[in-house]
């Protein structure tokens, strides 16, 4: 499956369209990273643990778009994008989307 | 008495978060520059369309992510500044800093992977938290392309370089 953000893809030809296809996860934080954040926040400095979370929620999006597109029969998403969205405190909604084709040759 | 211990630990929260909060961005930006010098060889633009439509490239999404925190300082002197408005040049640095490392972490996955061009590179930002708690998250993800002949990296790069600079507006 190839995915990217291009809107085409050099040297291959768009054979079919199957429309848009989505994966979306919605992830809560660790309350024991929370408090290790909170120290975190007197020095600053990078949230590891919230970075690997990040990580980990934004995989499985793609994963379960690449599913989408899988059962759809694409070889192919095309101009992917990604949304995030904070549904409650701690709480937020990674989505990832594109357009599911079906590109020609290999 | 007890609004003198509250008041103690404000104040030595906000000693520590400013020296400790100095030494972590002086090590980061250090940190960033190395990098960023290392991997001047992995390009990556903006570009919607790549600069060669033509040949056959092997194309994949390539990321980069970092969710970094302000300090108890910054926040502070943020706050304050909050009530005149302004610029808030201690949330500037964070947010530069959070840009550039997502940045070289896109390029280290492109180099990992074997690619040298990265384009239709693209950011998103997200407030992890808000308040004494502030962070945020910068995402960097764009298109590695690596071209399926075999071909001269330099010319490569030169082409990926002509094709960036006609796409500077006059």
């Amino acid at each position: 499956m190839l995915v990217s953000n291009l809107e085409l893809v050099p040297g291959r030809r768009i054979v079919a369209h199957y429309g848009i296809v989505q994966g979306s996860t919605v992830r809560a934080k660790h309350v024991g990273k929370d408090i290790f954040a909170g120290l975190k926040n007197i020095v600053g400095g990078e949230l590891k643990g919230y970075t690997e979370l990040m990580q980990e929620a934004r995989q499985e999006a793609v994963e379960r778009m690449i599913a989408e597109a899988q059962s759809m029969g694409a070889n192919a998403i095309l101009n992917v994008r990604f949304a995030t969205t904070s549904i409650a405190a701690g709480a937020a909604e990674i989505l990832a989307y594109g357009s599911a084709v079906q590109l020609d040759g290999s | 008495m007890l609004d003198l211990i509250e008041f103690g630990l404000f104040v030595t929260l906000l000693i520590v978060g400013f020296f400790a909060g100095t030494i972590v961005e002086k090590r980061h930006y250090a940190s960033i520059r190395k990098r960023e010098r290392e991997y001047a060889d992995v390009l990556a633009f903006a570009v919607r369309f790549p600069p060669d439509r033509v040949t056959p490239q092997r194309a994949f999404l390539v990321h980069g992510t970092v969710v970094i925190s302000s300090d108890y300082f910054k926040t502070f002197v943020a706050g304050l500044r909050n009530l005149f408005g302004g610029r808030l040049r201690t949330y500037e640095t964070l947010m530069e800093r959070a840009r550039r490392e997502a940045l070289l972490r896109l390029k280290h996955d492109a180099r990992r992977q074997g690619a040298k061009l990265v384009v239709c590179v693209r950011f998103e930002t997200t407030t992890i938290s808000t308040g004494y708690a502030a962070s945020i998250e910068v995402f960097a993800f764009g298109t590695a392309l690596i071209p399926e002949r075999t071909a001269d990296s330099k010319e490569e790069r030169d082409a990926a370089l002509a094709f960036a600079a006609r796409s500077v507006p006059a």
